[in-house]
């Protein structure tokens, strides 16, 4: 019995390939002051994965918000080895553009489906930058 | 993307080394965006090759080298290898930075950390960059005017420069204006386009708004209510001041990503509801009343319980020399209460002023401290102790206490000045 695959196509931000298990969150997240880039931990006090950690994961999000440290954030992150494995978002600002960029994780955006609405913590996730391409195999 | 020809020879080297790596994380970024181009600035506001001492450490181990450039060249401009950094092509400034200058001691930091931040603000100044070290440049020597493009971080100075100023900026990011002070480019994209700053959503504002916390509130609620898009606000609000638009703005950024507004009648895009929403019909309609308005303030105040205040913040975004003068005249000839400390800060241009006033000195005799540079969020320095901090800035009061571990009261200057006399919050919505 083979797992259900989905496959969404968008356009690369940042190229390379790699795979992981899917965190996802419906909230946008902050960079500065939002995330704790030593751990790799979500720290906004109201945040639906406060205290959960982005580590070695695929992150999908709707995008960032708030301070202009975003891309120094996450940026800090790749050097603290918290990074995310791979990001795959929506919405498109100039925050997750440089942070995506100067984190070197692979990076997609503007996808055929709502990744919000198909992806699932725990999924397993492999995000193809260059192509564009999201591969989505569901944990049940 | 369209290069430029210009463009195309940084990119290939003629502007030596470290344009030619600006460049290259200039284009991967506006690649990144999906941007066509780039427009030239000659305003940038960031935080060039700055340093903590983890980047001194990572790279000192990682790199072996961990001097300026090597930090502006791996970090700032994410480059493969150090090049040297030659002087700064655009004008900019440094905004804010980790301490400040004189009492360093007293928000814990080190010796070390203290030599980094001036051998770092001398190669700063060797670099032609302005020492602003403020997230108001604004206030301190760098104000932008209308149609202006420019390539500035820092989300509160972001939304000023764009809605009351009516000059253009996306919220850049650290490696951005790094790269940005080199070249003198930034990408073409978002809020240097016309048709990128019409207002989407209409905000009709039901409670009357003056107090500078009143209009706080209001911009933590736009923050939610539009996330990172552009409101344009009407109804029951009087005429904003700086210190107004500099809460305001600063808490809507914080609490969504608000960039850019506009108030109609007030606001430099927004003489008329058609001017402020351009082609665009309100994507919905927002009404903020007396209940938005109680629901900001407990959400504000939900991790205040404690009603003895051990801290007090003052000066976020950093106060201007107006505010100065208010805190002074609150607290001349009065004493800080013995179990709490009260800090203000605000920018080495601004304190210039205040010294020459006698503000700084007033606030020292009552037991406060002026400093400069920097605030508790950015330096992530709280009194040594501190379990229960007042503040009177929505962003403060949003960042602070999950990011040093504390309990926060919110509420007016006055608010927060009674707690730094009294020790104990008896703040209130009134």
């Amino acid at each position: 019995m083979s797992a259900k695959k989905i496959v969404l196509r968008g356009r690369k931000v940042v190229g390379g390939c790699a795979e992981g298990e899917a965190l996802v969150t419906k909230e946008t997240i902050s960079g500065w002051g939002g995330i704790d880039p030593m751990t790799g931990t979500v720290i906004e006090t109201h945040h639906e994965l406060h205290g959960v950690s982005f580590r070695d994961r695929v992150l999908v999000f709707p995008g960032a918000k708030g301070s202009s440290g975003w891309s120094n954030a996450f940026h800090m992150t790749r050097l603290a080895g918290t990074a995310p494995k791979a990001m795959v978002f929506n919405r498109m600002n100039t925050k997750i553009a440089l942070g995506a960029v100067v984190t070197h994780a692979p990076t997609v955006t503007d996808l055929d489906q709502d990744p919000l609405a198909v992806v699932e913590t725990g999924d397993w996730v492999r995000v193809d930058g260059d192509r564009g391409i999201v591969e989505v195999t569901k944990k049940r | 993307m369209r290069l430029t020809s210009d463009e195309q020879a940084m990119l290939d080297g003629a502007g030596g080394p470290a344009r030619q790596k600006a460049m290259d994380l200039l284009v991967r970024y506006a690649e990144a965006l999906g941007a066509e181009a780039f427009v030239d600035t000659n305003n940038v506001a960031g935080v060039p090759g700055s340093s903590t001492l983890f980047l001194k450490n990572y790279y000192q181990q990682h790199a072996g080298q961990s001097d300026y450039e090597a930090i502006y060249s791996l970090y700032d401009l994410d480059a493969d290898e150090i090049v040297a950094v030659p002087r700064a092509n655009a004008y900019c400034c440094h905004l804010q930075g980790g301490m400040d200058p004189d009492n360093w001691a007293e928000l814990g930091m080190t010796e070390e950390a203290h030599a980094h931040f001036q051998q770092d603000e001398a190669q700063v100044a060797a670099r032609g960059i302005q020492i602003l070290k403020t997230c108001t440049p604004y206030l301190a020597g760098n104000l932008p005017v209308k149609g202006q493009h420019c390539a500035w971080m820092e989300s509160s100075a972001v939304v000023f420069c764009n809605s009351v100023l009516g000059a253009r900026t996306n919220t850049e990011g650290r490696e951005s204006t790094s790269a940005a002070t080199l070249t003198g480019k930034i990408p073409d994209w978002g809020l240097h386009r016309v048709e990128c700053r019409y207002g989407t959503y209409h905000i009709e504002v039901g409670v009357p708004v003056t107090s500078v916390m009143d209009w706080g509130l209001l911009g933590y609620f736009i923050g939610y209510a539009v996330e990172e898009n552009i409101p344009v606000v009407s109804g029951h609000v009087s005429q904003p001041d700086l210190i107004r638009h500099k809460h305001f703005g600063a808490a809507a950024a914080s609490s969504g990503g608000v960039e850019m507004y506009h108030i109609v009648g007030i606001t430099p895009e927004a003489a008329t509801p058609e001017m402020a929403f351009g082609p665009h019909k309100p994507v919905a309609t927002i009404g903020y009343g007396q209940a938005d308005r109680q629901q900001m303030y407990d959400r504000l105040n939900s991790v205040g319980h404690d009603p003895h205040v051990d801290y007090v913040m003052l000066g976020c975004p950093h106060a201007s020399i107006e505010q100065m003068w208010e805190v002074a005249k609150l607290l001349e000839g009065k004493k800080i209460h013995g179990g709490c400390r009260l800090w203000v800060f605000t920018s080495r241009s601004v304190k210039t002023i205040a010294d020459l006033n006698g503000y700084t000195r007033v606030i020292q005799d009552a037991g406060g401290l002026v400093m400069t540079d920097t605030c508790s969020a950015i330096s992530r320095a709280v009194p040594k102790g501190t379990k229960v901090v007042a503040l009177d800035s929505a962003k403060q009061a949003h960042y602070l206490p999950a990011m040093v571990g504390v309990e926060a009261w919110f509420g007016s200057t006055e608010d927060c000045i009674q707690a730094a006399l009294n020790g104990r919050w008896n703040g209130g919505l009134r």
